[in-house]
C-alpha cells in the first residue's frame, strides 16, 4: 500500500511518547530496590494490575494480527481470540494464587521454591529468554510496520524508535513504569476500540463503501476451452494469459499499461496485482508506485436485510450486524502467485463468499472440505497451544508479583479476563468492519484495524494508530522486564551466585534490559515482513510445552523432582523448537517445497506438550531419592 | 538465594479449598472448550446452525466461551472470598492449626 504521514497522527503519537517518558522519569526516583525494579514493590492495586495485564497481553498480535486475520478470513481469525482468552482460565483457576505464593520476581522463583536447584534456575531462565525473544520479534516487526503509515518513516526507524523508548522506560523505573504504561495503553485500547465499533455499527453495511472506493470492472469475453480468445469492445487488448491451479488469469493492455484479470465463466473480473520485473522494479496494478494506482479493497456484493436485497443496511445493532453479514455475500480477495514472461506476479482476485461461510470456521484452517488428518491435527494443536500457553508466558506470570496478596492476584486476573474478553469480542466487529469497508491492504493484513479507523476520519485513525504503537510499547516493556529478570535475578544472582547488593541487582537488571532491548531491535529489523501473529502462535506453543507441564506437575504431583522439572523444560522447549524448524511453514521460508517437510505440523503443541509431561513423570519417578527432606508446598 | 514472595504474605488457610474449587471449575471450562474444538474439527458445518436472535452456533459458542470465562471468574472469586473470610478469621485459624 501507499501511505501518507498524518500530522495529527504524529502529534498524538509524540504527546503519548512524551507522557510515557515523563512517567518513567517520575517513577525512576522511587525505584531504588530490586523489589521495586522487578516487581514494583508488590504494591500495585489489583484493579490497576488487571488492566495492566490487559495492556501487557493485548499485543500487536491481538490488535493488529487478529483484526487483520478476521478481515481476510472471517471467523477463523476469531478462533485466536477465543483461544487466547480461554487460556486465562488456566491462569485464574490453577496458576494465579500459587504463583503469587511461591515466587518473588520471576516464574523461575516459583518453580524453584521447593528445590533450590541450579538445573531449574538455568533451564527456566533459558526458557524465559527464548519465549520472550519469540514474542519480542513480532512486536518489533509490528512497530516497524506501523511507523510507515503513521509517521512516514522506514521500517527500521520504527523498530529503533520503539526499542529506544522501551529501553528508556524499563531501564529508568523497571516494573513500576512498565505497569502504568501498560495500564494506560490497555485502557485506551479498549475505550477507543469500543468507539470504533460504535462508529461501525452506526454506519452499517453499504454496497459502495465510499465515494472514492475503486469500482471493479468486468469485461465480456469469448472462451475456447480454458483460454480467452476475444474481448468485447476495443478498449483493451489481450497481452497474455496463464492457468494457475484451475484459475485462468489474463493480462490485458490499455494505453501501454498492463493489468491482470481473473476469468469467471465468460467474464473477466479486474484483479489487484504487484508485478516485480526482472530488473527489480515493482509495478502496482501495472504502474510505478508514485502513480498511486494501488488501492485498498473489501466490499459486500449482496446485502440482505429482512429477506430483501438492499444497497445499504442503515445503522445496525451488535447482533443484527452479525446476522446481516451471515445473510449477505462478501467479496474476499484470494492470493495467487506465478511467473509470467520473466516477471514475478503477485495477484489478488475477487472471490465472492457467502456470509454463512465467513461467519464460521473453515476459510483459513483446513478443517472443512479438502481437509485431511494432518490439517485437522494442526488445528487441534494450535487450539491446544493457545489454551495452555497463556498461563506459561513469563512476562504475564511476573505480573503476579506486583500485587500485595494472593487475593489481589486472583482479583486482578478476573479484571484482566473481563477487559481482554470484551476487547476480543470487539475484534470480530473490527475485523469484519475492515472486510466490508474497502480498507484492506492486500499486501499486509496487519493494518486492517487502523485503516478501518481511517475510514471514519483522520482524527480517529491518528488516535488508533498512536494506541497501536503504544500497544507495542506496553508489551515490549513487559517482555524486556521478564528477560531482564531472567538474566539479572535467575542467572546472575541465583544460578551463578554472584553476590550483589540490592543496588547492584537493580543496575544488573538495567544493563540486561539495555542488552535485551538492543538484541530485540536487531531481530526486529532482520525479520521485517514477517506476519505479526505468526511468531506469537509459536511463542505460545514453546511456553505451553516448556513451562506449563512443570508448573502444573509441581502444583499437583508430590513426586515431582527438580531434575524432572529441568528435563521437562528442556525437552518441551527443544521439541517445540525442533518441530517448528522442520515445519512446512519454515520450509516455505527456507525456499523449499513445504510438501517435503518431514512433519506436516505447523503447530508443535500436540506433540511437544505431552512429551514434556511424559518427561517430567518419567524423570521424577527415576529420581525420587532426590526428594528426601524437601519442604511441603501447600 | 532470592526466592519467596516479594512482599510478606500471611498464611492462607483457605488455600486448599480454593485449589480444589479452581481445579473443578477448570475441568468444567476445559470440557466446554474441548467441545468447541471437537465440533469444529469433526463437522464445522454444524457451526452454521442458527441458534437465537438469528446468530449461528459459531458466534453463540465463541461469545459464550468468552462470557462464560468472565462469569465463572466472578463466581470463583465470590466463593473464594467466602472461604477466606471464614477460614482466615483469627478464631478459625486456631481451629485449623489445631
Amino acid at each position: 500500500m501507499i501511505y501518507e504521514a498524518s500530522p495529527i497522527a504524529i502529534a498524538i503519537f509524540l504527546i503519548f511518547v512524551a507522557f510515557v517518558l515523563g512517567l518513567s522519569f517520575y517513577f525512576a526516583k522511587q525505584t531504588k530496590s530490586a523489589s521495586s525494579y522487578f516487581a514494583a514493590g508488590g504494591t500495585i492495586h489489583w484493579a490497576v494490575n488487571g488492566i495492566a495485564f490487559a495492556g501487557d497481553y493485548l499485543s500487536a498480535a491481538s490488535f493488529l494480527g487478529i483484526c487483520g486475520m478476521i478481515a481476510f478470513y472471517g471467523y477463523d481469525g476469531f478462533l485466536y481470540s477465543i483461544g487466547y482468552l480461554s487460556g486465562w482460565i488456566v491462569a485464574l483457576f490453577v496458576v494465579a494464587e500459587p504463583m503469587k505464593r511461591m515466587g518473588k520476581f520471576t516464574f523461575t522463583d516459583a518453580l524453584d521454591s521447593k528445590f533450590n536447584s541450579k538445573k531449574i534456575q538455568l533451564m527456566a531462565a533459558i526458557s524465559t529468554l527464548v519465549v520472550s525473544m519469540f514474542y519480542l520479534i513480532p512486536q518489533m516487526v509490528g512497530a516497524g510496520a506501523l511507523v510507515t503509515p503513521l509517521l512516514g518513516l522506514p521500517h527500521w526507524m520504527g523498530v529503533v524508535m520503539v526499542g529506544a523508548i522501551v529501553i528508556f522506560i524499563v531501564a529508568t523505573a523497571g516494573m513500576t513504569s512498565t505497569t502504568y504504561v501498560q495500564f494506560i495503553k490497555g485502557a485506551l485500547l479498549i475505550v477507543f476500540s469500543t468507539i470504533l465499533a460504535i462508529y461501525l455499527l452506526a454506519n452499517g453495511l453499504n454496497l459502495n463503501p465510499g465515494e472514492d472506493y475503486h469500482q471493479f470492472k468486468t469485461i465480456e469475453v469469448k472462451v475456447d476451452g480454458a483460454n480467452v480468445t476475444a474481448i468485447a469492445g476495443s478498449e483493451y487488448s489481450l497481452a497474455g494469459q496463464i492457468k494457475v491451479k484451475n484459475h485462468q488469469f489474463v493480462q490485458l493492455q490499455k494505453g501501454g499499461v498492463n493489468s491482470w484479470w481473473h476469468l469467471n465463466g465468460e467474464q473477466l473480473e479486474e484483479a489487484v496485482s504487484i508485478v516485480t520485473q526482472a530488473d527489480g522494479i515493482k509495478l502496482y496494478n501495472g504502474e510505478p508506485k508514485e502513480k498511486r494506482k494501488f488501492f485498498s479493497v473489501g466490499h459486500a456484493s449482496k446485502i440482505v436485510v429482512d429477506g430483501k436485497e438492499v444497497d445499504k443496511s442503515g445503522p445496525l445493532g451488535p447482533f443484527s450486524f452479525l446476522t446481516t453479514i451471515e445473510n449477505s455475500e462478501i467479496v474476499l480477495f484470494a492470493k495467487s502467485g506465478f511467473t509470467h514472461e520473466g516477471n514475478k506476479v503477485a495477484l489478488w482476485y475477487q472471490k465472492p463468499t457467502s456470509g454463512t461461510k465467513i461467519m464460521r470456521p473453515g476459510l483459513k484452517f483446513k478443517i472443512d472440505k479438502g481437509s485431511d488428518f494432518m490439517s485437522k491435527l494442526n488445528f487441534i494443536s494450535l487450539m491446544l497451544a493457545l489454551f495452555f500457553g497463556t498461563a506459561a508466558l513469563p512476562h504475564i506470570l511476573i505480573r503476579y508479583y506486583t500485587v500485595p496478596s494472593q487475593k489481589d492476584a486472583r482479583k486482578s486476573t478476573i479484571v484482566a479476563i473481563a477487559a481482554i474478553g470484551f476487547f476480543y469480542i470487539l475484534t470480530l466487529y473490527l475485523g469484519l468492519g475492515a472486510m466490508l469497508n474497502g480498507v484492506i491492504d492486500v499486501e499486509s493484513s496487519n493494518m486492517s484495524a487502523p485503516l478501518l479507523a481511517k475510514y471514519f476520519g483522520i482524527g480517529l485513525f491518528s488516535i488508533i494508530s498512536a494506541i497501536a504503537f503504544a500497544t507495542v510499547l506496553g508489551t515490549v516493556s513487559g517482555l524486556i522486564v521478564a528477560a531482564s529478570g531472567a538474566v539479572a535475578h535467575d542467572l546472575m544472582d541465583n544460578f551463578l551466585d554472584i553476590k550483589m547488593t540490592d543496588n547492584q541487582k537493580v543496575k544488573a537488571g538495567k544493563i540486561a534490559a539495555v542488552v535485551v532491548g538492543g538484541i530485540a531491535i536487531l531481530l526486529g529489523i532482520s525479520f521485517k515482513g514477517m506476519n505479526v501473529s505468526f511468531l506469537v502462535g509459536w511463542a505460545f506453543a514453546v511456553a505451553a510445552s516448556a513451562n506449563l507441564p512443570a508448573i502444573l506437575m509441581l502444583l499437583f504431583w508430590k513426586k515431582t523432582t527438580a531434575k524432572g522439572i529441568a528435563y521437562s523444560i528442556g525437552v518441551g522447549m527443544v521439541s517445540a523448537l525442533g518441530i517448528i524448524l522442520v515445519s512446512p511453514s519454515m520450509f516455505v521460508r527456507y525456499g523449499l517445497d513445504p510438501m517435503t517437510a518431514p512433519l506436516g505440523l505447523n503447530n508443535p503443541g500436540i506433540i511437544s506438550i505431552p512429551l514434556s509431561f511424559i518427561t517430567i513423570i518419567v524423570v521424577s519417578l527415576l529420581t525420587q531419592k532426590d526428594n528426601a527432606n524437601l519442604k511441603e508446598i501447600v | 538465594m532470592g526466592h519467596g514472595p516479594a512482599v510478606k504474605l500471611e498464611k492462607d488457610y483457605a488455600s486448599p479449598a480454593k485449589t480444589k474449587l479452581g481445579v473443578k471449575l477448570f475441568f468444567v471450562y476445559l470440557t466446554i472448550y474441548v467441545g468447541f474444538v471437537v465440533i469444529n474439527t469433526i463437522n464445522p458445518q454444524i457451526m452454521e446452525m442458527r441458534m437465537f436472535l438469528g446468530l449461528n452456533l459459531a458466534v453463540v459458542y465463541g461469545f459464550g466461551l468468552i462470557i462464560l470465562a468472565i462469569v465463572m471468574g466472578l463466581v470463583y472469586n465470590h466463593i473464594c472470598t467466602g472461604y477466606e473470610n471464614k477460614m482466615n478469621k483469627p478464631q478459625e485459624k486456631k481451629e485449623i492449626e489445631q
